[in-house]
């Protein structure tokens, strides 16, 4: 195998996708400019708009196109924080791109238009992008799904109702067959044909074989394509910060303006994104979207349905990945908790070597993990369900959408008959790293799994957790609600209540 | 009447229409050039700001040696490197551009860097080595009050007896309330371009809703005259009250920069600095003495507001003014005292933002009306009821303005039984009796808005209108679009005045230098004052056309009719209207013309808090339910009704898009919007990541808004229609009355609860779980 360092292919150092249906092929990328200052700074296509530069306005998004098998496949992401080698062999997808040649406006432009969608203006071309993957991935839309599609953006004139009728309303513009046909972005839904196809193949030989290897002053880029490669590349820059979606990476450079003189991006690594489901486990490479990640989870386990729909925004799940979101360490990631509940287990690589081990004994202070230097999170392995066994998770934030939780608990118990066989509870925004409530477990543990006993487990959670008063939540506040989610989730294992929640009436 | 005068009629895009936003085909499109999107001059540079970090020093010693030193760097200024007058505020001269000696807020700026890139000069900005010498700081409202720390001199208004009447009153009740600011979060955040022109004066691009502001402290900042600085602005991606004084900072920071440099510059602020050095909505503590009798109605009252308005008094006067002419909202209060304090804290000083000071006004008095409610056990709505202003009676504010145009008991009666208040009521009992964990609430409340500028001199405008020999217009006036859709209803009152299709009529962008001294456009008056300034204007040209016609075809000017891009000549006879000003052009008859309006009628004694302040009121009522968890405090709006007043609408699309967009963001302040500073002063709540304002899915499941039809406004307001920017701000109040109640419902409504505002999951927690104490604490219940 040759080193990503001797590439003989001159592709391999150049950046390559399309836009507008163009080939763009960039030499000399500075690895962390993002798209979005690569828009607006160096073409002037100033459409696209930052609003916070942090992927929690959506004021930015725009709209990535690639192959996925034969299909294109298309996802809103946060332009602000998207770093700009990553759109290799991809299309890139902006608010300029969608009125037809002839200035003939997109079914979602038409929608938002005579909707009355728009009043300052400013959110609206990334609106009308996060619109634009909806009425790409799919042929209709309830209010449910409009309102996921919309999580991440922020709309401060309209109170959005106007742009609610029109994610309903763009799906009439495009099935006008009065309408000349004006190429595959009009047409509603992943069409598949000819034409998409075609452009599959265009990405692919875009894309080329190679690895892309860049430096740019003293800053350097690789993106491998195979795991052995990565392993090495990872043990030969140490210092290397280790990029998959950018949701967090990308902040520390248009937030803090650290420096990152060598990024090794995961997002080609082949094994790294793959979805396999053996006899016990869901094995997801740590390269996986949580776009992509949590559907499986989802099928296996619907009860984290809502937890998931809450994780981030769509721009966010698209391009954040679930090894990220674990290795990265933070105190309040959604998705710890109710993995560490279920038991799941890491697969850690350094160099050839592979090591095994429990997501709980992964975090060990603030924003610190048990990676060594030179390791890597390769697998996430998560077991699947087994009969007998509840599993909830129950997420508390000052907003429903894409908000950071205060408290974040998870809880799975197996009964044996009325005693509780097995328990694991854990929770996230109570410590400084996602943590099991140890003591809450063992007031419950072979104890009947009555109101009695949960009362006393409530009361071992102080024993548990220290939480402390932030913006988020007082500390106060953090004891009473993590206690009453406990009580929550008795109530609905043993039938009291339905487990409806305020945000499923509809 | 003729046609030409009727709103609604011809032409195309006239006046009563829904047109959409006159840019709107430009913002689905992305082709709307905001300030940031403007093509840059050759050689501008990129400037950043650096900010303090201590809320109240003395600045010992401020090394920029490293700023300078960094790549990229150009120039660093300093309050020494200032010409004319190192301030930028509004009213009073306690706002410097650059600390000199002393900071007072945790990013209060100190200096500017300009750089090649936006990267090098933020970069560069953090590398200063600044040394400060800590000093006491004030950090919260109520400590300013104990240790009479104030901006400005406390302020009362009295009428009545309030002492003797609570002495005499059947029942009283007394209280603290806490109401949280908020940040204005509009998308694009502050930025300024600055581009020097021959002879040293200055151009400058600020994202404002002041212009002429603007132009005058960059002139005093550079030591120049209003006559050598221009201020233009096209559009704003939001305002909401944050572009009103504080982008005169920014743009004298980059004109500066510019004047310094000879290059042009632009300052950008990051979202986290916009949210850390710029002012917000004020916070309050209130307090509350008020006596009532069996029925609820109020015979006397007292009011302590103490504002947080941050280390500088910027326009809080004014905004704590408002607060007090409004803390009657709907409801005649015969015996009341209102004092207002204008605390001054070492935070960042509040500033306008929607509503100025109404909303934190209302909020006392609403919150008053359903304890009052909750003490005597009636529904809330039967008590703001017979606290409704009188028709003919009972109809006289505090301040001595008789209201003439009341139109509660009509409102409020349509909604109530549009909604069905009364049978929901029902339904929700029974829910809640039903015992789980989730209840249910709900509140009808009312909004009274008064429209005008309460400084009456503000209340002018003026217009500027072209008529080219091809027909077509070029329209400008001294208002500023920030989505509200200003300029669309200005050009649709021109289209209906000079009776052409709206296609001819170019809309401009606002410029100092086309309308002079122009105010804010704020106090919801942008169309009222704007609209009747340009109509002035059309109607001069109109006039002279008319004028010109009558002598050109020897006809009466009477007979001079304008339709339908036609004019009739006569009874028989119809020419274009391009045909007309084409003749009128070759016959030398000036087609250019100003308009100038004032609001008549208004008059107002600062000193005496008397007078007649408001041109107008505008009304509307909301009917809001919500279901709350009674675990964690979550909880959803189910439904919202809302019937607003917008006199006879300018264009009702426009219109209904004030009145949603502004009760969510309402609602937002008084929910999941909470402004949270730690003890050394740093607001924490500073990004969208932490500051969480509404989206999609916080939108009622099921939201029914109406505008209140043939109500057209009894003053003779352009077309007779009605200011609708901030007045459906505060219909907002029924989701936190609705949420209130739902509390109440958990000791089936025995004890009225405490809840501060904004109400948090946490807060609606807290108060379930000190009301279940008291009610714990005190088995027997008071039954009424």
């Amino acid at each position: 195998m040759s080193g990503p360092d001797r590439q003989s292919d001159p592709a391999a150092h150049r950046v390559q996708f399309l836009l507008d249906g163009k080939q763009v092929s960039l030499d000399d990328v500075d690895p962390t400019r993002t798209v979005l200052q690569y828009l607006r700074e160096d073409l002037r296509r100033t459409g696209t708009k930052e609003g916070c530069a942090e992927g929690d306005c959506g004021a930015c998004t725009v709209v990535l196109a690639e192959p996925h098998g034969a299909e294109l496949r298309l996802r809103a992401i946060n332009s602000c924080i998207q770093f700009l080698p990553t759109l290799h062999g991809k299309q890139l997808i902006t608010v300029e791109s969608l009125a037809g040649a002839d200035g003939t406006l997109h079914p979602v432009q038409r929608a938002m238009l005579d909707c009355h969608g728009s009043q300052c203006g400013f959110c609206t071309p990334g609106i009308v992008m996060s619109l634009f993957a909806l009425f790409k991935a799919q042929t209709g839309a309830n209010r449910r799904d409009i309102d996921v599609a919309l999580a991440g953006n922020l709309c401060r004139c309209t109170g959005y109702r106007p742009i609610v009728e029109a994610a309903g309303a763009m799906y009439q513009y495009a099935a006008d067959n009065e309408q000349p046909d004006r190429g595959w972005m009009h047409r509603a839904g992943p069409a598949g044909d000819a034409e998409e196809r075609a452009l599959c193949r265009q990405l692919q030989a875009l894309d080329g074989k190679a690895s892309l290897a860049l430096r740019s002053g003293e800053r350097r880029y690789f993106a491998p394509r195979d795991i052995d490669t990565l392993a090495q590349l990872v043990s030969e820059h140490p210092q290397a910060c280790i990029l998959a979606g950018g949701t967090d990476v990308g902040l520390w450079v248009t937030k803090q303006y650290r420096e990152l003189p060598t990024l090794i991006y995961v997002g080609e690594v082949a094994e790294l994104r793959t979805v396999d489901e053996r006899d016990d486990w869901l094995d997801i490479g740590a390269g996986v979207t949580l776009s992509d990640a949590l559907v499986p989870i989802v099928a296996h386990y619907p009860a984290y349905e809502a937890l998931f729909l809450r994780f981030a925004s769509p721009p966010i799940r698209n391009a954040g990945t679930l090894g990220g979101n674990i290795a990265n360490g933070s105190p309040i990631g959604d998705t710890m908790p109710a993995l560490i509940t279920l038991g799941t287990r890491l697969m850690l690589r350094k160099g050839g070597a592979t090591r095994e081990l429990a997501l709980e004994d992964f975090y060990l202070a603030y924003q610190k993990t048990a990676l060594q230097p030179g390791e890597f999170v390769s697998r996430i392995r998560i077991p699947l369900p087994s009969p007998g066994r509840a599993v909830r998770s129950y997420k508390i934030s000052k907003r429903f959408d894409q908000d950071i939780s205060a408290v974040c608990g998870a809880f799975s118990v197996e009964l044996d008959g009325e005693r509780v066989r097995d328990i694991r509870i854990a929770y996230g925004g109570l410590a400084a790293t996602p943590k099991r409530a140890i003591a809450c477990e063992q007031a419950l543990l072979s104890r009947d799994w009555n109101e009695a006993s949960v009362q006393g487990a409530m009361a071992a959670l102080d024993r548990d957790y220290s939480p402390i008063t932030d913006m988020r939540a007082s500390d106060a506040y953090r004891r009473k609600v993590s206690k009453n989610l406990l009580y929550r989730f008795f109530l609905e294992t043993s039938g009291a209540t339905d487990g409806k929640s305020v945000y499923d009436w509809r | 009447m003729t046609g030409a005068d009727h709103p609604g009629a011809w032409p195309k895009g006239g006046v009563g229409q829904a047109l959409p936003h006159d840019s709107g085909h430009l913002h689905v499109t992305g082709g709307a050039l905001y300030t940031d999107d403007i093509p840059e001059p050759r050689g501008l540079l990129h400037v950043a700001i650096g900010v303090s970090a201590k809320p109240h020093a003395r600045l010992a010693r401020v090394d920029l040696e490293p700023v300078r030193e960094a790549p990229g760097v150009v120039a660093v200024l300093t309050a020494d490197d200032i010409p004319g007058s190192n301030n930028f505020g509004p009213v009073l001269a306690d706002d410097p551009i650059f600390a000199a000696d002393e900071v007072q807020y945790v990013g209060q700026s100190m200096f500017a860097v300009a750089a090649q890139t936006v990267d090098q000069a933020r970069r560069a900005a953090r590398l200063a080595r600044i040394d400060y010498t800590p000093l006491p700081a004030i950090l919260d409202p109520e400590e300013a009050l104990r240790q009479q720390s104030f901006v400005l001199p406390s302020a009362s208004i009295r009428r009545g007896d309030s002492k003797a009447a609570l002495r005499k009153a059947a029942h009283r009740l007394q209280g603290r309330l806490r109401l949280g600011g908020q940040d204005q979060f509009y998308l694009e955040g502050q930025i300024a371009m600055a581009v020097p022109q021959e002879d040293g004066d200055m151009l400058v691009y600020s994202s404002t809703q002041h212009p002429g502001e603007v132009q005058h402290k960059v002139a005093h900042a550079l030591g120049k005259q209003a006559k050598d600085v221009v201020v233009e602005c096209r559009r704003m991606g939001g305002a909401f009250g944050g572009k009103e004084s504080q982008p005169a900072l920014f743009a004298c920071i980059a004109a500066l920069v510019a004047q310094l440099t000879g290059r042009a510059a632009k300052l950008r602020l990051d979202r986290d600095d916009d949210m850390i050095v710029t002012g917000k909505r004020h916070d309050f503590v209130i307090r509350y003495d008020v006596g009532f009798d069996a029925v609820g109605r109020i015979e006397g009252i007292e009011f302590e507001y103490a504002a947080r308005c941050g280390m500088s008094a910027d326009l809080s006067g004014a905004v704590n003014d408002r607060t007090m002419f409004h803390c009657d909202n709907a409801y005649y209060l015969d015996n009341v005292t209102i004092v207002s304090h204008r605390c001054k804290t070492h935070t960042v000083s509040n500033t306008a933002f929607r509503g100025f000071g109404g909303p934190q006004g209302m909020f006392a008095i609403e919150y008053v009306i359903d304890e009052i409610a909750r003490y005597l056990h009636v529904d809330p709505l039967d008590v703001r009821k017979t606290n409704f202003y009188g028709i003919g009676e009972r109809n006289v504010t505090p301040y001595q303005q008789t209201v003439e145009d009341n139109i509660l008991h009509d409102i409020v009666a349509r909604l109530e039984a549009d909604a069905e208040y009364a049978q929901r009521r029902d339904a929700i009992n029974a829910f809640n009796a039903a015992g789980t964990l989730h209840k249910r609430g709900i509140a009808l409340t009312p909004v009274k808005f008064g429209i005008s500028f309460t400084a009456t001199h503000l209340n002018q405008a003026g217009a500027l209108l072209h008529v080219y020999t091809n027909g077509t217009v070029h329209l400008n006036h001294g208002g500023t679009e920030m989505g509200q859709g200003l300029f669309t209803k200005v050009a649709q009152v021109v289209a209906g005045e000079l009776q052409i299709d709206i296609e001819r009529i170019k809309i401009t962008a606002s410029d100092t230098s086309k309308v002079p001294n122009a105010s804010a456009t704020a106090a919801s008056s942008g169309s009222d004052l704007n609209g009747k300034a340009a109509q002035a204007a059309a109607r001069t040209i109109k006039d002279r056309l008319r004028e010109f016609a009558a002598g050109h075809f020897e006809i009466a000017p009477e007979a001079v009719a304008f339709r339908r891009n036609e004019v009739q000549i006569g009874a028989t006879r119809s020419i274009p209207f391009t045909e007309l000003v084409n003749l009128a052009f070759f016959a030398r008859v000036s087609l250019s013309a100003t308009g100038f309006y004032r609001t008549p009628k208004i008059h107002y004694d600062r000193k005496t808090f008397s007078g007649r302040p408001f041109y107008y009121y505008a009304y509307g009522a909301a009917v809001a339910e919500v279901l709350i968890d009674t675990l964690t405090g979550e909880y959803r709006v189910l439904r919202v009704d809302i019937l607003h007043d917008c006199g006879q609408s300018l264009n009702p699309a426009i219109d209904l898009g004030q009145v949603e967009g502004g009760f969510i963001q309402g609602m937002g302040w008084l929910t999941a919007e909470e402004l949270w500073w730690n003890e050394q002063g740093e607001l924490k709540t500073h990004a969208p990541s932490t500051y969480k304002i509404p989206v999609s899915s916080d939108v009622p499941i099921d939201f029914r808004v109406q505008l209140l039809e043939s109500a057209a406004n009894r003053e003779e307001t352009v077309y007779r229609s009605k200011a609708v920017g901030e007045p459906p701000l505060m219909l907002a109040l029924s989701v936190f009355h609705a949420l209130k109640d739902a509390v109440a419902s958990v000791e089936d409504h025995a004890l009225s609860p405490h809840l501060d505002a904004p109400a948090t999951p946490e807060a609606v927690l807290n108060a379930i779980d000190a009301l279940r104490a008291r009610s714990a604490a005190k088995p027997e219940r008071h039954t009424g």
